[in-house]
């Protein structure tokens, strides 16, 4: 075996043992946890940071008087400050925490997309994203009478920067587009996208779910106007999500869900609101949630994002040549910035069938369409495979992978 | 653990390079698309029934994995010279062995596929073809998804 070494700073053998899900074995072979774009694994600093809070400190938040309730309250708003930290917020009143990337995102184009959006405006987005950034856009564009425009990519999968730019008219209102694609890994050119769309008067969301497990992000750098991520892609728990969003934009949006926590009075007649961040929280959150997410937020800047990303760079770099030596397989999506995902096809074997025969092997992949449908359209395959990795993953557990591959070649031929 | 070569018989690969009955059926007086939503799966079955009600042609199209090409190869040649009843009961007794029922039913050739019954995410990949055939049949307008 071909041997890289991952920066001295980092452990990957230490890692794994934080992990204690990977140690197991699926169909009588060692796990090779390849999954993670759909969602990583926690560890156990993440679960005992939520065991202790239902241990010791539970209660509902900004209520009660008693001490359980001041404790579940600071360990909530304490939570808020990592992840306003982690995105480089200006203030934790920017942070909302939903239940997902998605609610995310919905909240954004039914609270500001119905606040701006009129009859004949349109809203860019690409051909790279996630249906959860499709489908809230034309449900929003449905009742508005706004139209949905979309850019498209190149073969590589790198998005069309001109037409983009082409496409940001005096119609345009909103431009929404992902940090990295789930289906393809292309890294986009955000903060380039944003001061393009500024220039022309138009507000941005950014779908860092795939990003914030991989890179350093700064939404102030960026300069976007929103911007989201969800808790269990970057090894938090699942249903918990974050919206950030420019303090002026929501301070001026309608709330999206009316409920307790939100309103300041309440009268039969009228109600009026709470100030930020709980005007977008209606209702109990997810406390333990925000408590694993920020647990996981620790835990990745304890390891250190940049080692992170080497980390994973040299796997994806690994995986991409070995992947290259197998003369049926095709990688779909070869962009010059990618992080951790590698799409392929092989010439004769549907996906799905070699996920079956990969899970014999003990290699976890997805195989489908990722939740980007036009996007498998526009590269004429009706799926994938998806190798995606994470920072525990080994150069070793990639032999595994191209050894399981070669083996369903030689089956189906 | 269940062999792999239990769900890979070499007759689903034969059906799978060669499928039978592939392609559109012009004079076709029965057609239903049934789609796979979590894997894209697509699938457009064509039907000549007869005034005695009597399956005289079966062909099918679309794009799916080596078990639900496999699977619907296979029922074309099952299908042919059969009732809407006939073809229904073997639809019930094919579900009940890939769901891993109890049945002592002759499946005949469908036999093959029976290994579906130790994978319960690809059961749908075996039983598309089937209630897309059904929809055919039934003369249903909308398309049918597995979900």
């Amino acid at each position: 075996m071909q041997t890289i070494s991952a920066p001295a700073a980092f452990d990957v053998a230490a890692v794994r043992k934080d992990f204690p899900v990977l140690d197991q074995e699926v169909n009588g072979k060692p796990l090779v946890y390849l999954d993670n774009a759909a969602s990583s694994q926690k560890p156990l600093q993440v679960q005992q940071a939520m065991n202790d809070y239902y241990r010791h400190d539970h209660a509902n938040v900004h209520r009660g008087v008693h001490s359980l309730s001041q404790r579940a309250t600071d360990a909530f708003e304490n939570a808020r400050t990592k992840v306003k930290d982690f995105l480089g917020a200006a203030s934790e009143k920017e942070i909302i925490f939903v239940r997902s990337a998605t609610e995310g995102l919905n909240l954004i184009a039914s609270s500001y997309g119905r606040m701006v959006l009129r009859e004949g405006d349109e809203v860019l987005i690409t051909v790279l994203e996630h249906h959860s950034n499709i489908v809230p856009w034309q449900l929003i564009c449905e009742q508005t009478g706004a139209k949905l425009k979309s850019v498209d990519v190149n073969e590589a999968g790198e998005l069309d920067i001109q037409q983009y730019q082409a496409l940001l008219t005096n119609r345009t209102k909103i431009a929404a587009f992902n940090h990295v694609s789930n289906a393809l890994g292309t890294i986009n050119p955000v903060k380039q996208m944003v001061k393009l769309a500024h220039q022309a008067g138009v507000t941005t969301v950014v779908d860092g779910s795939q990003a914030a497990p991989h890179l350093a992000i700064d939404v102030q750098d960026i300069g976007c106007d929103f911007y989201v991520i969800t808790g269990h892609k970057m090894f938090g728990p699942t249903g918990i999500g974050v919206v950030y969003g420019k303090q002026a934009l929501l301070e001026a949006m309608p709330p999206y869900q009316g409920g307790g926590e939100m309103i300041k009075q309440v009268s039969l007649e009228k109600s009026t609101y709470a100030e930020l961040p709980a005007k977008f929280e209606a209702g109990t959150p997810d406390i333990a949630g925000s408590i694993g997410l920020g647990a996981a937020i620790d835990y990745m800047n304890e390891i250190g994002i940049e080692n992170i990303a080497a980390h994973e760079h040299a796997l994806l770099e690994y995986a991409t040549a070995k992947a290259g030596e197998i003369e049926e397989l095709r990688i779909i999506g070869t962009a010059k910035d990618k992080a951790a995902v590698l799409s392929f096809v092989i010439e004769g074997i549907h996906p799905h069938d070699l996920g079956t025969i990969l899970d014999h092997e003990g290699v976890a992949v997805r195989t489908g369409h990722h939740c980007a449908q036009p996007l498998m359209q526009r590269f004429k395959v009706p799926a994938t495979a998806r190798a995606s990795f994470a920072m525990y993953n080994t150069f070793d557990e990639i032999d595994v992978l191209i050894s399981a591959i070669k083996k369903a070649i030689k089956m189906f031929n | 653990m269940s062999d792999l070569r239990d769900l890979y018989q070499e007759v689903i690969f034969d059906h799978n390079r060669n499928p039978r009955n592939y392609g559109v059926l012009d004079d076709a007086n029965r057609k239903a698309e049934g789609f796979n939503p979590l894997c894209g799966d697509q699938i457009t079955i064509y039907m000549i029934v007869n005034n005695a009600g009597i399956i005289e042609k079966v062909s099918f199209e679309g794009q799916g994995c080596a078990i639900s090409t496999a699977s619907a190869s296979i029922m074309t040649e099952e299908l042919i010279g059969k009732t809407a009843e006939q073809a229904e009961e073997i639809f019930d007794n094919f579900h009940t062995v890939v769901t891993g029922g109890e049945s002592d039913a002759d499946i005949g050739k469908l036999e093959v596929l029976s290994g579906v019954k130790d994978y319960p995410t690809r059961v749908k990949c075996a039983t598309l073809p089937w209630h897309t055939s059904n929809a055919a049949i039934n003369q249903l307008d909308e398309p049918v998804t597995t979900e």
